[in-house]
């Protein structure tokens, strides 16, 4: 059983700082929905006014069409997955999970009856009597999950739970909790900072910034569609060049640059003379010349082998240096530190967008 | 030899017992990049810090408890027999809190005033309990900073005004024409004839030693509830647990060890207590610590005096054991 989560002009204000300004969404019943940004962006604001513990300044929650308003954190259908995820360390790891069958008033037998098959579930079979101390990072991960799901909660809020994990276990944990996810079908809202968890999970992602909701959409479109410079910057590396539009029609425009005219599609539908940024992603360039209006030179200040693509950094208008990504087998030579070299691309992936904030390097 | 004298030589056989221990491990478990106290302090310094440390634990603590204890095995006597052939070891003195030496009934009158001073030390922790704990959770998890600093202040402020003094205003508060009792007059809660005798009914006294112990109670409860991360209260609360639960199964079971060490505390400062249960308790109540005080101070009956000392400490010792054991702590956790 799941519920849709919706926030309809969620602002919470701390004395005179608003940590969330105006959110509104509508996620829906059974999706990965994770809100991406900054530390400090207002998401975890976000996650506790929805888990109860932040009652919104204006605007309302409503979970499964009802309005939370009054209803504190242990009467909603939601479970919170902290970040540090604060099992109870003086229980057992089937106390922790019964323990909100516990409050409930469920006898003991239900609920060793269900953390044993939520252990079945989260493959710690059998594991129940252990300490939670005896675990390690990510067997705790899946006890708290477990334990989150023991209340059937209709919506599990997930607040960076993989940031303790090592690398390899966090890569692994994502698999994990979406296999979880679509197992219990029911709704996740995942907050984190790092894009690549954000790319891999979810259906949707909300990319926030300052307060903000600055984009709603799935993974490939946040990536390849951003709407402000700030998603575009933020989600994954992005090469800007400032300058103003010189031409522009309906799709394409033309920004005059500190590297020359440059082009790029035009969904904002700027009008020459605006201030814009161009955008274009490392993997988007190619070494040699391309079409004049798609073509710079700059000289090459670092080359970084990665194994299965080399990273070309060449100095930029600011200073921010232009990063260029080469496959291994891309064909054309890797030119050499000091050189000067000809850099390219498909207008079509150039994306022109407004001025505006930037996400910080 | 003598018992006193014995109790002389018991320090110089536990300090070369460890010095022996010491000399064993250092061949056994020689570690030759580890520098020995003398390679590290210099021989000054180094007799000046085990000077210190051995007159303070031998001759200020050691020594004076162990001739109490042997002197409590020993009669009253006047100096001039100390020593003589009347000066033997006995237990008479401990036989005499149980049973009177001279018609051999049981001895009530201390019985009672021992039991009644365990019951209401044991009651003072409960209630003392009970205050504090609401107190340390606020200021531990709950109150802004500014608040808890002013609340600090308003509970350590009044200590600064000695015990006694504090006894004498608790008095005239609780008076039978003090401020309470003509306060309650004026709001016609009860009439003028109708005055409650707070002092008769010890009134006083559970107020003087519970507010006594109060400090003593809620810091070890504040840094036991303060070290408990308040993501554990919200995920309780997450998980759908009410106030009274998150309390009883997350914030008590982690305070534990705060809550023996506060109510250990506060168990034996209150059963040794003597001047708020003399200037406080009622005409009918008798402390054990007064019967004690009596022996040395008004019948120079040292040995006896010490003697009954020595029940109230070791009982006392046994009931803090006997709860800890019974609330699962341990001992070194609760001091801590």
């Amino acid at each position: 059983m799941s519920a849709g989560v919706e926030l309809d002009g969620v602002t919470v204000r701390f004395g005179n700082f608003t940590a969330v300004k105006n959110a509104n969404l509508d996620i829906k019943g059974g999706e990965f929905f994770s809100f991406l940004g900054p530390s400090g962006c207002g998401k975890t604001t976000i996650l506790r006014t929805v888990s109860g513990f932040l009652d919104p300044s204006a605007g309302h929650v409503r979970i499964g069409g009802q309005d939370m308003a009054g209803i504190g954190p242990n009467k909603r259908p939601t479970a919170l997955i902290f970040q540090n995820l604060a099992l109870f360390p003086l229980m057992s790891v089937a106390d922790n999970i019964g323990y909100g069958l516990r409050v409930r008033g469920q006898d003991k037998s239900t609920r060793m009856k269900k953390a044993s098959e939520l252990l079945d579930l989260i493959a710690l079979g059998g594991q129940g009597d252990k300490l939670v101390s005896e675990l390690s990072g990510g067997q705790k991960q899946r006890v708290a999950i477990a334990r989150a799901l023991a209340v059937e909660p209709k919506v599990l809020l997930l607040d960076e739970p993989l940031s303790a994990l090592d690398l390899k276990l966090r890569q692994h944990m994502r698999n994990e909790l979406r296999a979880i996810q679509q197992r219990v079908g029911i709704t996740f809202i995942y907050i984190t900072h790092d894009q690549g968890e954000a790319l891999t999970m979810s259906d949707r992602i909300a990319v926030m910034s300052d307060g903000v909701i600055e984009q709603v959409a799935d993974g490939a479109t946040v990536y390849d569609q951003p709407t402000t410079p700030f998603v575009a910057s933020f989600v994954g590396e992005n090469n800007p060049f400032n300058g103003t539009i010189s031409k522009a029609t309906r799709h394409e425009a033309v920004v005059d640059t500190g590297f020359g005219k440059l082009r790029g599609r035009n969904p904002a539908d700027l009008k020459a003379g605006d201030k814009a940024i161009l955008f274009v992603r490392p993997e988007s360039f190619k070494l040699g010349k391309g079409q004049a209006d798609a073509s710079l030179i700059s000289n090459v200040i670092n080359v970084a082998f990665e194994g299965n693509m080399t990273h070309v950094f060449l100095k930029g208008a600011t200073k921010k240096n232009i990063t260029v990504t080469v496959g291994r087998h891309g064909g054309a030579e890797v030119p050499g530190q000091g050189d000067s070299a000809t850099i390219s691309y498909d207008p079509a992936l150039g994306l022109v967008l407004p001025e505006g904030k930037m996400a910080r390097e | 030899m003598s018992s006193r004298t014995l109790v002389f030589l018991i320090p110089l056989i536990v300090i070369i017992g460890f010095w022996l221990m010491a000399r064993y491990e250092s061949r056994v478990a020689h570690d030759p990049t580890h520098k020995s106290y003398w390679e590290r302090n210099g021989t000054v310094l180094g007799l000046t810090f085990i000077g210190l440390v051995a007159f303070w634990s031998l001759f200020l603590v050691t020594l004076p408890y162990l001739y109490m204890v042997v002197e409590s095995f020993h009669p009253k006597l006047p100096p001039a027999q100390r020593g003589g052939p009347n000066d033997f070891l006995t237990i008479a003195n401990y036989k005499s809190f149980f049973v009177n030496q001279t018609d051999g009934q049981f001895n009530d009158t201390h019985m009672y005033a021992f039991r009644y001073s365990i019951l209401v030390s044991a009651g003072i922790t409960i209630l003392n309990l009970c205050i504090c704990y609401p107190l340390a959770y606020y200021m531990a998890q709950s109150g802004t900073a500014q608040k808890v600093r002013l609340l600090l202040l308003g509970l350590i402020v009044p200590y600064w005004v000695n015990e006694i003094l504090r006894s004498f205003a608790v008095k005239l508060i609780l008076a039978s024409n003090g401020l309470l009792n003509s306060s309650l007059i004026k709001l016609g809660i009860i009439g003028p004839e109708g005055k409650i005798d707070f002092l008769l009914h010890n009134t006083g006294m559970w107020v003087g030693l519970s507010y006594a112990n109060l400090l003593i109670m809620i810091f070890p409860l504040y840094n036991a509830i303060e070290s408990l991360d308040k993501n554990q209260i919200e995920a309780a609360r997450d998980l759908g647990a009410p106030w009274w639960k998150i309390h009883r199964d997350v914030v008590i079971p982690h305070a534990k060890p705060g809550i023996a060490s506060g109510c250990t505390l506060v168990f034996m400062l209150a059963a040794g207590s003597l001047a708020a249960p003399l200037l406080l308790g009622g005409p009918r109540t008798l402390w054990f610590t007064q019967v004690v005080y009596d022996f040395f101070f008004q019948s120079f009956n040292w040995p006896r005096g010490s003697a009954y000392a020595f029940i109230l400490l070791a009982a006392c010792i046994a009931i803090v054991l006997g709860m800890l054991k019974a609330f699962n702590v341990k001992l070194g956790e609760a001091i801590k």
